[in-house]
């Protein structure tokens, strides 16, 4: 996607000052009506998913005693897997945005709560609910575009390195965990000069993290297998696969929030003096849901609701389902594109940009079996002809694409 | 235990946290057994019985890290209204010799009154609450006085209906007055009145729809031997604060204990915008608030104890800015830098605050 100012069918021109405000004070009023209604059922709906999880959690890993045995390692491992992204998703994420803070129980809050994730609460809640969720889609301050290691979009500059992403993106997606975690450390920012290597606040939250990935490492790579005696390998692989089908499925679920073609960026001079109104604006067109049954709506932790917990994020995920018809409501009303689809679909939309992006702008589209070698010799030039030959391609499509925007125009104006 | 015990244990302890981390192995056996030992105290609700139209006596079985009452003294219950959590504190009426290992207290509804509204009318048997320890100064002496009064009203005779129904027989020459709207208002009634029929007790009614409110010069009339006596009195601000009054100018202050349910709020405060620093939250609150029911309002988990100024639980420092003491007006200042302690149960914010929390 291209910045949303920049575009030449920009998905809002239509909607006056007004009518955003207007937006602002609907989806004000539906938030009210939320936090005016969160009683009892909310707070047993919470207190269930946890107390299941545990209960899961703690059967599954004592199947896992037994892992020697095949049918015993398939359901424990199944069973973990699935408390491990309960755990994660449903509710670490959700607590630790703070959800279930108006309980006032200090064992279910987001001040006290750590999770089973090697980055530790406290700098996710940082990097997460401070920086993604305020600059979301922000192109240079929202880090989540890409995590910094990809390129999402076309207004990023395509480099050499960008042609391996799908790999980058397979990779962390295997070790989404760690992922994160360097993610919130700023791992390539902060390793790259001695000074900010040095730093003793960055050297602090390292140390912390490292810290934190030892005893979860120690748990299930060392506590629970030697507990299971002759089981000890198998346990020890049971638990990497639970890990791993957690991190693939979280991955997939928060590619599936903001990466899919159609989701909406911004430029970093559009949210100047953003209003409100403008805020949850950017918030609606940069999200994207999934669409599925209840099941897979739990097990992403109501992620597949993006674009309502977005606009949302402190209210409780079991709610979303509830407001998720009242909110499309104003995007028909307003005539704005409320981005939703199944998780194949989505899962396989993002992975989509990731290839085509990979790639410099424009390759892919007119690359034809017809001009397949000279387009791949044109690769060949810009990988390893230097920033020099890149800027030229660029700026030749650049020219392109605004004749092609001038054409349509005017199309359109006969 | 050994030494070498001791390091058995340890090593176990720390194997089985280690397979738990980041939870801690309570969080999964508080699932399957919330009353043991070494637990958060909690206590379940075995029991409801009706003492009155609006009040109920509610019997609770405490978790095994409870610890004995001194009759008079209140436990602090933490019950979920509405799905949140609220605190408050009652009396604890109990018999201990009651040998179920349960306590009691009463509680009686008040108009829109979030806990007390909803223990009368919701709460149900089994339900676990949450408990901290018995606590308060409201109690008799081990040296039993030779003549003892009581001055209550209203659910005021809690406390004092604990102190009786374990030290009756060892208080020589006890008087009850005991204000109440009518007779079947009288919490406890039958039971107060059995405890004269039998001779231990004199039991003062005073019916306050019929004979009005009782004036403490009355009360000379009532219990002519008033100077001779202690005094234990608990009931709403009015009747408290003229109590009070009339000991002083009797010139016996010393002899009059009282126990409060409320603050007497005097004045509020200009009201501004706290920022607790920790959790980097800013919460509006008037001046007629306290800081520790507006931030809670607001979701933040705040220290608290008597919820009215007695005990100190609230405390936090006042890292800069101004408060006002809702119960006298009394300012406090803070300038950058000087964290001055203060109670916020019972402090409204006058001015822009920033709280250490
Ligand atoms: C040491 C101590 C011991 C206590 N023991 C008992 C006890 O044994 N039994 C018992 O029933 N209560 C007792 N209380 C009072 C109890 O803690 C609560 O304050 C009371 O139940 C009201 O709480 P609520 O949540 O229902 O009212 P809230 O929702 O907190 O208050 C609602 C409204 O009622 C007003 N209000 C609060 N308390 C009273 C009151 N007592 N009379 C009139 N209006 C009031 C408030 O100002 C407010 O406007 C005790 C309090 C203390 C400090
Ligand atoms: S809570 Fe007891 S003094 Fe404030």
């Amino acid at each position: 996607m291209t910045a949303l100012q920049k575009k030449s069918d920009n998905p809002v021109a239509h909607l006056s000052a007004e009518d955003v405000e207007e937006i602002g004070r609907r989806l004000d009023t539906i938030r009210q009506e939320v936090v005016d209604s969160r009683g009892a059922d909310d707070a047993a709906y919470i207190r269930k998913v946890i107390d299941v999880q545990r209960k899961l959690e703690l059967a599954s890993r004592a199947v896992l005693l037994l892992s020697k045995f095949p049918p015993a390692w398939i359901i424990g491992t199944a069973g973990l897997s699935v408390a491990k992204i309960l755990e994660n998703m449903e509710i670490g994420h959700n607590i630790l945005h703070g959800q279930w803070d108006w309980m006032r129980d200090p064992k279910i809050h987001s001040t006290t709560w750590e999770w089973d994730m090697a980055s530790p609460a406290e700098q996710w809640k940082h990097s997460h609910n401070e920086l993604h969720h305020t600059y979301t889609n922000v192109i240079g301050k929202d880090n989540d575009l890409g995590y910094g290691i990809m390129r999402v979009d076309e207004d990023q500059k395509w480099i050499p390195l960008y042609l391996a992403q799908p790999l980058w993106n397979f990779v962390n997606a295997c070790f989404f965990e760690y992922g994160i975690a360097a993610y919130d450390l700023e791992l390539g920012k902060n390793l790259a000069t001695k000074e900010r290597r040095n730093d003793p606040k960055f050297k602090a939250a390292a140390k912390q993290v490292l810290k934190k990935i030892r005893k979860q490492a120690t748990k299930d790579y060392l506590v629970h297998p030697a507990l299971s005696g002759p089981s000890f390998v198998p346990t020890l692989a049971a638990n990497f696969v639970a890990n791993l089908v957690r991190n693939l499925w979280s991955h997939s679920v928060i590619m599936c929030g903001h990466f899919p073609e159609g989701v909406e960026t911004y430029e970093k001079t559009s949210i100047e003096g953003e209003t409100r109104g403008e805020w949850y604006l950017r918030q609606m067109l940069g999200s994207a849901n999934i669409s599925g049954s209840k099941a897979m709506h739990t097990m992403t932790g109501n992620l597949s609701h993006q674009v309502e917990h977005h606009l949302f994020p402190d209210l409780p995920s079991n709610r979303y389902a509830e407001i998720a018809p009242k909110v499309k409501a104003i995007f028909d009303e307003y005539g704005l594109r409320y981005h939703t689809a199944s998780l194949p679909k989505q899962v396989a939309s993002a992975w989509h940009k990731v290839f085509r992006l990979s790639l410099p702008n424009g390759w892919m589209a007119a690359t034809t079996a017809k001009n397949a070698p000279e387009q791949v010799a044109l690769l060949y030039k810009l990988t390893t002809g230097g920033p020099k030959v890149r800027r030229v391609y660029d700026r030749a499509q650049r020219i392109s694409a605004t004749r092609a925007r001038q054409a349509t125009e005017a199309a359109a104006a006969a | 235990m050994t030494s070498t015990g001791l390091g058995l244990r340890d090593r176990v302890t720390r194997l089985v946290e280690a397979a738990t981390t980041p939870l801690l192995p309570r969080d999964y056996l508080d699932l399957f057994i919330p009353l043991r030992s070494g637990a958060d105290l909690r206590g379940k609700v075995v029991a409801k019985r009706h003492e009155t139209a609006d009040a109920v006596t509610v019997v609770i079985k405490p978790g095994r890290g409870w610890r004995e009452h001194v009759p008079g003294q209140y436990i602090r219950i933490g019950v979920d209204v509405d799905g949140v959590r609220q605190w408050r504190a009652y009396s604890v009426t109990s018999d201990r010799a009651a040998t179920d290992g349960t306590i009691s207290i009463c509680v009686k509804a008040i108009p829109d009154g979030k806990v007390s509204t909803h223990v009368v009318r919701e709460l149900q048997p089994g339900t676990v609450v949450q408990l901290d320890q018995a606590t308060g100064e409201f109690t008799l002496p081990a040296q039993r006085p030779a003549k003892a009064l009581f001055v209550t009203a209203g659910s005021g005779i809690t406390p004092v209906m604990g102190m009786l129904r374990n030290h009756l027989d060892e208080l020589p020459d006890a008087v009850l007055v005991h204000s109440a709207p009518t007779a079947d208002d009288v919490v406890f009634g039958p039971e107060l009145r059995a405890m004269a029929a039998s001779g231990r007790l004199r039991l003062v009614e005073r019916h306050t729809e019929r004979d009005g409110f009782l004036k403490p010069a009355e009360l000379a009339d009532l219990v002519p031997d008033l100077h001779e006596r202690t005094t234990w009195a608990c009931g709403p601000a009015g009747l408290l604060e003229a109590l009070e009054e009339h000991w002083a100018a009797e010139g016996i202050a010393d002899q009059l204990l009282i126990e409060q349910f409320r603050p007497r709020v005097l004045v509020t405060g200009e009201g501004g915008s706290v920022t607790y620093n920790k959790t980097g939250t800013t919460v509006e609150s008037d001046g007629a608030t306290p800081i520790l029911d507006a931030a809670e309002e607001a979701g933040l988990i705040m220290p608290s104890g008597c919820r009215m100024g007695i005990c100190y639980g609230c405390v936090l420092p006042l890292r800069e800015g101004a408060v006002r003491d809702i119960r006298n007006g009394e300012l406090t200042v803070a300038a950058p830098g000087d964290g001055v302690l203060v109670q916020t149960c019972i402090s409204a914010a006058a001015g822009a605050c920033d709280i250490d929390h």
